[in-house]
């Protein structure tokens, strides 16, 4: 049964880890915008539209 | 690049591009592909057509606006990033107003190699600009900016990166709450006894390490605001907060090491997690309702230092007593200051709301925050600008209307009241629980402590008002703060200016009674042109345009009477009868002319009333209405027939008596509304209790009025007032609903009915509710109203 001593340390790293990386995409500005992206994609490239015609 | 590089070739309506291979004329435009005439037609459909105006105003380059930028101390300043080639500025581009921006923006690179990529974030109106300074300066990028139609705004001080400090402390609190859940499952299901002591002392320890984070990182906030709030002698909302996590986690911490139970770190853990979801939905809807004007950006960042002939920018906080700076149109004048050289016309609207420019004589003070308009001018200053009459007229609030302070002192008081009553609630209970069943205690005071929220309470009159502020807004009708919106709702009293509010200042027509020879009317032309005076204007505008550019000397204009100047040796005189010529019987609502003091005839001038007015007239039956005219009452019989007979109406109306007219209304009880268009209005504006300035250009910021309307929209101004009204029902509707919830909320808290998870899940729940009750009702009532 004391295996579960290592297993319950081994899943709060692993929940732990998943907690860093969302800090570190919060810290890199993921959340800042979620407008602006939505209206991005819709854009065809300037240099796509040109050959096009 | 630009239409006017390309103008001999044809171009396509739509994307502006050369049409090369194919040309489609269609709705007598051409275009270059099928696509670009799809894309038109479905605009025109849609009624969306002034896109292509937009588009295609490109602004003139304005000749050294930006010149400032080439300063380095500055330019470091604005920069988020700068290396030899490569630098990174987030700007404020006001101008960001539909997706169309925002592909113009992120596809600034064609229009200049330098641009490396702009990010664009719709919602702040930002961009985020990555140059190359070797081959594009920041003075060039904000000239290429300005060109095709978005005028950078630039900060005193650059706005702080909002920090995502918020979302990591929800995530922790999540992350934390999740894992104690998990490790409490054993308790959850009552496998208690089933399982080894060891391991429920190490879930139970394992729970404290996991709280700690919890306590000590998200919910910081609120132990530090209870603290500083105690520190000040004074109960705030954050104090029931804080005391009902140090309770619930004191409590655990003792159960958990004492062994005699396994604690709540579980309830403390998700009454922080919702308590911080709570909190960041609110910060994003005000991040949306976001309303506060930054006043420092109405004020110019550099000025130009004259040095040894040359000009220099500075930056303003450098400027020192007795340095020569120069000053543009249009440009602000950044501290107060001597005029040395030039002719000086200052607009103060700025300050006084005066939008009339008031010329200045050479030695004389050119106050802070005045807008030259025409020439340049050479001054010199004579305060620091920090010190300056603007800055203080700023800081110490004097345009902050003197009267009550509406709902926010409700708000106050309640709010006072509410964290003691709430305290004593929770004392109240916790002997009674005591007494009766001692294993409810710790859950009814924590639920108590948390489910009751003033946040309800305290939302309901800055949301409503926000709201309207904002639907006014969209109506170019532009308030000055939430507290007016409320004003606004308890006026019984109107006072109309005639000049420019009752009236259109830029139309109406002006009729030539006498003998002119064309030559004169070059003369009458060349004289007006010079005064800033309505009159001047639109007499001025009745003239042909005249080619011959006729000297002019001596020129003169005396306030209230009129010009004079010699025109190519002729001496010329404009202005009022008496002003011409003290014999002169004159008739009213004309000006006179002579030239070499013989009088030729007079202009009748005919003023034109704003469309609408007997509507609007017809809307306000419950208002005292009045009229204020520094003119002759001539117009009398004609405003006999737009307003009803109770009206008042006042003429040959100096500054000095409007205002003294409103205060007698103030004495009578009355709640007046004035609006004025400013030449003679700031002081009355400023006495009445909703000051409005009606004026054609509402860019025009006038601290001494309420609110701005434009001119075209006065008629609207029935609904609008109706429409404060409903604001504060609206108000009044809310408090009634949050009270009903803590009320009720706390009946089921102290009868132990509540458990503090839920009521951490109720409190931001009220909130929201508030919210969502002020504005979807506000929006309901403009849009029957037809505001929105």
């Amino acid at each position: 049964m004391s295996v579960i001593f290592i297993l319950i340390l081994i899943s709060m790293v692993v929940a732990g880890s998943f907690l860093g990386l969302f800090i570190w995409a919060n810290k890199s500005g993921q959340f800042d915008d979620s407008v602006t992206p939505g209206m991005r994609i819709l854009f065809d490239d300037k240099q796509k539209k040109q050959n096009k015609k | 690049m630009s239409e006017h590089l390309i103008a001999e070739q044809v171009v396509c309506h739509h994307c502006g591009d050369t049409c090369e291979q194919e040309r489609i004329i269609y709705d007598d435009k051409n275009f270059c592909c099928p696509g670009c005439r799809a894309v038109y037609e479905l605009f025109i459909d849609t009624g969306l057509q002034d896109i292509y105006a937009d588009a295609s105003r490109l602004k003139p380059e304005d000749h050294g606006k930006y010149d400032y930028l080439d300063n380095l101390e500055i330019a470091n300043a604005l920069h988020d990033f700068r290396s030899e080639d490569h630098n990174a500025i987030t700007l404020t581009l006001p101008a960001i107003h539909c997706s169309s921006c925002v592909y113009l923006l992120e596809n600034l690179r064609l229009f200049h190699d330098g641009i490396i990529r702009v990010s664009t974030n719709f919602v702040k109106q930002e961009v985020d600009i990555h140059y190359n300074p070797q081959t594009l300066s920041l003075k060039q990028l904000a000239n290429l900016l300005h060109r095709i139609g978005y005028p950078p705004q630039f900060k005193s001080e650059q706005k702080k990166k909002q920090s995502n400090q918020l979302s990591i402390k929800i995530g922790v609190a999540a992350f934390c709450f999740g894992n104690i859940m998990l490790l409490s499952f054993p308790e959850y299901f009552g496998f208690n006894e089933q399982i080894d002591d060891s391991f429920q002392r190490f879930f139970a320890y394992l729970n404290i390490a996991l709280a700690l984070p919890v306590l000590f990182y998200s919910g910081i906030d609120y132990l530090r605001s209870a603290w500083k709030g105690l520190k000040h002698r004074f109960i705030n909302i954050d104090v029931p907060i804080a005391l009902g996590i140090i309770t619930l986690f004191a409590r655990s911490v003792y159960e958990i090491t004492s062994q005699t139970g396994p604690g709540y770190l579980d309830s403390l853990a998700g009454l922080v997690f919702f308590l911080l979801i709570g909190k960041w939905f609110q910060s994003k809807t005000y991040e949306n309702l976001s309303f506060e004007r930054d006043y420092k950006s109405y004020f110019p960042l550099a000025a130009y230092r004259v040095e040894a002939g040359t000009t220099k920018a500075v930056p303003i906080a450098e400027l020192e007593e007795g340095d020569n700076i120069l000053i543009r149109n249009q440009e602000i004048i950044p501290a107060d200051a001597v005029l040395k050289e030039g002719k000086a016309s200052i607009d103060y609207s700025f300050v006084t709301g005066e939008e009339k420019p008031i010329k200045i004589l050479h030695g004389e003070t050119l106050f802070a925050g005045g807008r030259q308009v025409g020439e340049s001018i050479r001054v010199q200053i004579t305060k620091k600008s920090s010190q300056s009459y603007l800055t203080s007229l700023w800081n110490n609030q004097a345009f902050k209307t003197h009267d009550d302070l509406g709902t926010e002192a409700i708000t106050n008081q309640i709010s006072k009241y509410f964290t003691v009553t709430i305290l004593l609630i929770a004392t109240l209970s916790a002997i009674f629980w005591a007494l009766y069943n001692p294993e409810n205690i710790w859950q009814v005071i924590t639920a108590v402590l948390i489910v009751a929220c003033p946040c309800a309470l305290a939302l309901s009159a800055p949301f409503t008002n926000g709201n309207l502020l904002r639907i006014f807004g969209k109506n170019k009708f532009y308030l000055k703060n939430a507290l007016s919106v409320e004003k606004l709702s308890r006026i019984d009293a109107i006072v109309f200016d005639k000049t420019g509010t009752l009236t259109e200042s830029n139309s109406g027509e002006v009729q030539w009674i006498g003998e002119l020879s064309e030559r004169e009317k070059g003369y009458v032309r060349k004289l007006s042109e010079n005064s800033m005076h309505p009159l001047s204007i639109k007499i001025k505008d009745s003239l042909p345009e005249d080619m011959s550019d006729y000297s002019l000397a001596h020129f003169k204009e005396i306030a209230g009477s009129g010009l004079q100047a010699i025109v190519d040796g002729h001496y010329v005189k404009l202005g009022s009868a008496s002003y011409i010529d003290a014999d002169l019987d004159g008739v009213p609502g004309s000006v006179y002319l002579s030239v070499d003091d013989e009088v030729k005839g007079r202009f009748k001038v005919k003023n034109q009333f704003r469309a609408g007015l007997a509507d609007l007239i017809r809307d306000l039956p419950d208002y005292k209405l009045t009229v204020l005219s520094g003119d002759n009452d001539q117009e009398r019989s004609e405003l006999m027939k737009i307003f009803p007979s109770n009206t008042k109406m006042l003429f040959k109306q100096q500054p000095q008596d409007k205002l003294e007219y409103i205060k007698h209304l103030q004495a009578q009880g009355q709640t007046v509304m004035m609006l004025g268009d400013g030449l003679n209005d700031a002081g009355a504006l400023k006495q009445s209790n909703v000051g409005i300035a009606v004026t054609e250009d509402v860019s025009t910021f006038s601290p001494a009025c309420d609110g701005i309307l434009e001119g075209g929209k006065l008629q609207r101004l029935g609904d609008f007032l109706g429409f404060g009204k409903v604001g504060k029902s609206i108000i009044y509707t809310s408090f009634t609903l949050s009270f009903l919830y803590n009320i009720v909320g706390l009946g089921f808290a102290v009868s132990g009915m509540l458990t503090p998870i839920f009521a951490a899940i109720l409190m931001p729940l009220s909130s929201i509710t508030i919210v969502a009750f002020t504005t979807l009702s506000g929006n309901y009532f403009a849009r029957k109203k037809q505001l929105i």
